[in-house]
């Protein structure tokens, strides 16, 4: 859905008044729309932060092993995916659950100096790091200025 | 079913209504009907971590969905039948130069409890934490567990 992608530069603000249409309440337990495949998933809370040379971006996946990290570009959008892997007895009644939905998905609009085939990502105790380098004509560089 | 006297089937008020708890029901209770009642300890949604809870017939199982911490300084402790899990999450280091879009994530210290069930054998406690995900299970004290008796 076309709708759930989010500016990875919008800062909160204005993503809770553009953003998230018609979540309203449902954003406060961090509970995601639904995707294409009609199963219903959370948003990860993220952190998004920029320097000269990127965008890192950190994503708390709590029970999310690497084997069911999925990041997927396509075209301008980042993709992130993950389903919680949670080990235990079999047979198991809940008698108290927060956690619904086990999966996690969120999407964001990459804009153009990002270079996407460059994305470093690393899982370690369920936050997943995305370092995105910015191309190598977008990076700040000091322009001279010549005095005649 | 009325509300109360005051809500008159019929107005639009009372279709809003009828429409927020065909909701809720759908959504928040996960389609059980009274939906699973909440804890005396339960907290704002959102809260850090969130907690989930399952029993056998052998043990208790609690998942606490904590990502990004040492499993050194989690704190996990079992008195008189509540379960504590407290611990802190270090701020993210900032570049001073870097701007920030979003801050989303949690930190600082952290503190939740939970009552057991009354069977719990306080001795026989583990606890593991892997991909983020703290799993405490506790045994049940065998007296309590369902057996078959043979028939002479």
């Amino acid at each position: 859905m076309a709708d759930d992608k989010q500016d990875l530069r919008v800062n909160p603000q204005q993503a809770t008044a553009a953003g998230n249409r018609g979540q309203g309440a449902r954003r406060q337990q961090g509970e995601g729309p639904s995707d294409t495949e009609g199963t219903r998933s959370m948003l990860p809370r993220v952190d998004v932060l920029e320097d000269g040379a990127g965008i890192t971006l950190l994503a708390d996946m709590p029970g999310v092993p690497k084997e069911k990290l999925e990041l997927k570009v396509e075209g301008d959008t980042l993709l992130i995916e993950g389903t919680v892997s949670a080990p235990g007895p079999q047979e198991m009644e809940a008698i108290y659950v927060e956690v619904r939905v086990p999966r996690f998905r969120r999407a964001f609009t990459l804009s153009r100096e990002l270079d996407a085939n460059r994305i470093e990502a690393s899982l370690k105790d369920g936050v997943l790091k995305l370092r995105i380098p910015k191309q190598e004509h977008a990076k700040p560089r000091r322009i001279e200025v010549a005095v005649s | 079913m009325y509300e109360s006297l005051l809500s008159f089937p019929g107005t639009l008020f009372s279709d809003v209504e009828r429409l927020r708890r065909e909701f809720d029901q759908a959504f928040d209770t996960g389609g059980l009907p009274g939906g699973i009642p909440a804890s005396i300890r339960a907290v704002a949604p959102g809260s850090f971590p969130a907690l989930n809870v399952g029993t056998t017939q052998g043990s208790v199982e609690i998942y606490a969905f904590a990502p990004g911490l040492d499993s050194k300084k989690i704190e996990v402790t079992v008195d008189r039948g509540v379960l504590t899990i407290s611990g802190e999450r270090p701020a993210p280091v900032l570049d001073e130069k870097s701007n920030v879009y979003s801050r989303e994530r949690l930190f600082g210290s952290f503190k939740r409890a939970l009552s057991l069930p009354e069977d719990i054998d306080p001795e026989r406690i583990s606890a593991n934490y892997r991909d983020g995900l703290l799993q405490v299970s506790i045994a049940r004290k065998e007296s309590t567990q369902p057996k078959r008796i043979e028939v002479q």
